[in-house]
């Protein structure tokens, strides 16, 4: 019956299912385990952790295993899990001045207190596709490993204070609206976000955007359709923890600990003479905060907090366009959609256009009444 | 071979989502009865269905679930379309209730672009799946505008469109998602159902509910509501022509029917797009044509 052959549609998706399992598996020499994408994949497992909104490594790499490694639909499958889940609790502020920092620059200061620290990153590698690893050996690996002798715990943790406080103390950085941050920030997974909405609620769909997306928005911005291109006054990456109220305590800020978290933080740092919403001399700040290590991203967060504080015609500056168009699962959900069979709303236009080349036909010839040709 | 998988009922709770949030999606649906027409914003949660593919309805369809319910699946009006088949497993796997293809049996029906053949009773909830449950998203692209717009009830700008469309083309243009009064209040869009179903929602007996899982928003006609099309006292409402085609299954004439091209030899033909109702109809036929022989 040609088109209509989502007639069995039962049985077509078994077997689709089942084509998947067959296409993901049939070259199989050695069966991919997710510990070994946890490990491994460690930069794609922050992106789908951030994006999903849920920090659950195993999981991620779990999803992205089922997901055969496509970060969309892996973040999606994150997403859904996650709604499954009852909220227990609330935590604590974490506090980032306390992070156990694994890697710690500042663009805008060459010496900063505590010093920069370079930690895990490819920025100065030459990015020449490193054919050796075809042949990359586990017993060599492992003396390398021995060998670094680099253990993340450090006696009397490595903690660093901010930068941003650094100016904020010398009065040179517009702090944000203090009655703001008392309030209890927005929840973005128990509201619709509304327009003008807080900067709690911008912050936290940024947190959760696609990197991508927020990547591309940022760029937009710093190249002429907007006003941000900040300095990057530290960006940190690390571990925080997080401490949840402790349930038999009178105190609400008696905290239990849960574990820890890791995370990037960005603050940027923007002219003051972009600061056109009022008329002080200060710099102002961009806050970027994202699960994992994952900087372009974070980057990006602190830009279009930035921008989006301003006003103008600018894309990057509309709270509604970059909010309402960056949440993948959203996005990837909806162009997917076109997939699905359309032949009711198809066959409305058809009536439509036939009704309206009927009505063309019989009206050529005459005079244009509307003078619309 | 090895089969995947399938979902593990008992790691999840009944109907998939957590009862907090449940409840939470009921009483934006009694907000939304109690105000017809009006969307009511809800924090919408992520389903293991994909964005755009039914996920609002099916919120709405999952906590409306309970035990005793009988539930109905359709896209397109069809029973096994693989959307609708692969909602109604979630929502069978996930709740382990009875489901069913006949419009008559089910407590809930669940659909996306089709209102049933069979008029809906008093007792029965329809569940549509909506794409962009905001009308004046035709002409105005931001939510802050849109929303001032309903507020003040300012319609003007939709009413222009539509006059614009005459004057180019001779008639108003809109296909499916046919743009409707509610109650002498809100201006809404019916999802992208077909023009012909929009005279359903009039004075209907049951409850219809939209549920628009990506926009974030649910809304409903109640039973007894005024739904009227817009239109101009010159330039009327028309619904969907067949001009005279029958269904080729049940010969029916009086139903909104598929155009169809026969793969081998490319002719058209035509057949119900409620394949339920279709198939009560043939057996019908056949049972009529057995007395007669």
């Amino acid at each position: 019956m040609g088109y209509v052959a989502v007639t069995g549609g039962q049985e077509a998706i078994e077997q689709a299912d089942n084509l998947s399992l067959f296409y993901r598996t049939r070259n199989v020499s050695t069966l991919l385990n997710p510990e070994m994408i946890e490990n491994q994949m460690r930069l794609l497992v922050d992106r789908v952790m951030g994006e999903g909104g849920l920090y659950a490594p195993e999981y991620a790499a779990i999803a992205l295993k089922q997901a055969e490694g496509d970060p969309l639909e892996a973040v999606f499958l994150m997403r859904a899990y996650r709604s499954t889940l009852t909220r227990n609790y609330y935590s604590h502020t974490i506090d980032t001045g306390d992070m156990r920092v694994i890697r710690r620059i500042s663009a805008s200061f060459k010496d900063i207190p505590g010093g920069q620290m370079l930690g895990p990153t490819n920025d100065y590698t030459h990015r020449l596709l490193q054919f050796s690893l075809r042949e990359e050996n586990e017993r060599e690996l492992q003396n390398f490993v021995e060998d670094y002798g680099f253990t993340e715990y450090v006696e009397g943790e490595i903690t660093f204070p901010k930068v941003a406080d650094l100016l904020r103390e010398q009065g040179l950085i517009a702090n944000h609206d203090n009655h703001e941050e008392k309030e209890e920030p927005f929840d973005l997974t128990r509201n619709k976000l509304t327009y003008p909405s807080t900067r709690s609620a911008r912050l936290q769909a940024l947190a959760r955007g696609e990197t991508g997306a927020l990547t591309s928005f940022a760029y937009s911005s710093m190249r002429g359709f907007g006003v941000v291109h900040p300095t990057v006054g530290e960006l940190r990456v690390g571990y925080a923890a997080v401490t949840i109220p402790y349930p038999f305590s009178e105190d609400e800020e008696d905290g239990m600990y849960i574990g820890e978290v890791l995370l990037t933080e960005v603050e940027t740092i923007n002219s003051f003479s972009q600061n056109d919403d009022n008329n002080d001399v200060q710099f102002s700040v961009g806050y970027g905060l994202t699960m994992g290590q994952n900087e372009v991203k974070g980057i990006a967060m602190s830009i279009l907090d930035r921008s989006l504080e301003t006003s103008g015609e600018a894309p990057a500056q509309d709270e509604e366009f970059v909010l309402s168009h960056i949440d993948s699962v959203e996005s990837y959900g909806f162009v997917s959609h076109l997939k699905l069979p359309h032949y009711i709303t198809f066959q409305s236009k058809l009536d439509r256009i036939r009704q309206a080349q009927d009505h063309k036909s019989s009206n050529e010839g005459e005079e244009d009444y509307a003078g619309t040709k | 071979m090895p089969v995947q998988n399938n979902f593990e009922m008992s790691e999840y709770n009944f109907a998939f989502l957590d009862e907090g949030s449940k409840r939470e999606i009921r009483r934006t649906i009694l907000k939304g009865i109690a105000i017809p027409g009006y969307q009511v914003p809800f924090a919408s949660r992520e389903l293991p269905i994909a964005r755009g593919w039914g996920t609002g309805g099916l919120q709405l369809t999952l906590s409306l679930l309970g035990r005793q319910d009988c539930l109905k699946v359709i896209d397109q009006g069809h029973d096994d379309s693989v959307n609708a088949v692969s909602i109604r497993k979630l929502a069978k796997t996930s709740s382990g209730i009875e489901t069913t293809t006949d419009t008559v049996e089910a407590s809930v029906i669940q659909t996306r672009h089709r209102i049933p053949e069979e008029k809906l009773r008093d007792d029965q909830i329809l569940v549509l799946q909506v794409p962009e449950p905001e009308p004046m998203r035709r002409v105005e692209a931001r939510e802050t505008q849109t929303e001032r717009l309903h507020a003040e009830k300012e319609y003007s700008s939709i009413w222009v469109r539509l006059y614009e469309d005459i004057v180019r083309w001779g008639e108003i243009t809109i296909g499916a998602d046919y743009p409707c009064m509610v109650h002498h209040r809100y201006i809404f869009n019916p999802s992208p159902i077909p023009r012909y179903d929009v005279e359903k929602l009039h004075q209907a007996d049951g409850l219809y509910l939209f549920g628009a899982g990506r926009e974030k928003k649910i809304y409903a006609v109640p039973p007894y509501t005024d739904v009227e099309p817009l239109q101009f006292e010159d330039y009327l409402f028309e619904v969907e022509e067949f001009n005279e085609e029958s269904c080729r299954l049940c010969g029916s004439t009086s139903t909104f029917l598929d155009e169809i091209y026969d793969s081998s030899t490319g002719d058209k033909y035509y057949q119900c797009s409620d394949t339920g109702y279709c198939s009560k109809q043939q057996t019908e036929r056949k049972v009529k044509a057995n007395v007669r022989t």
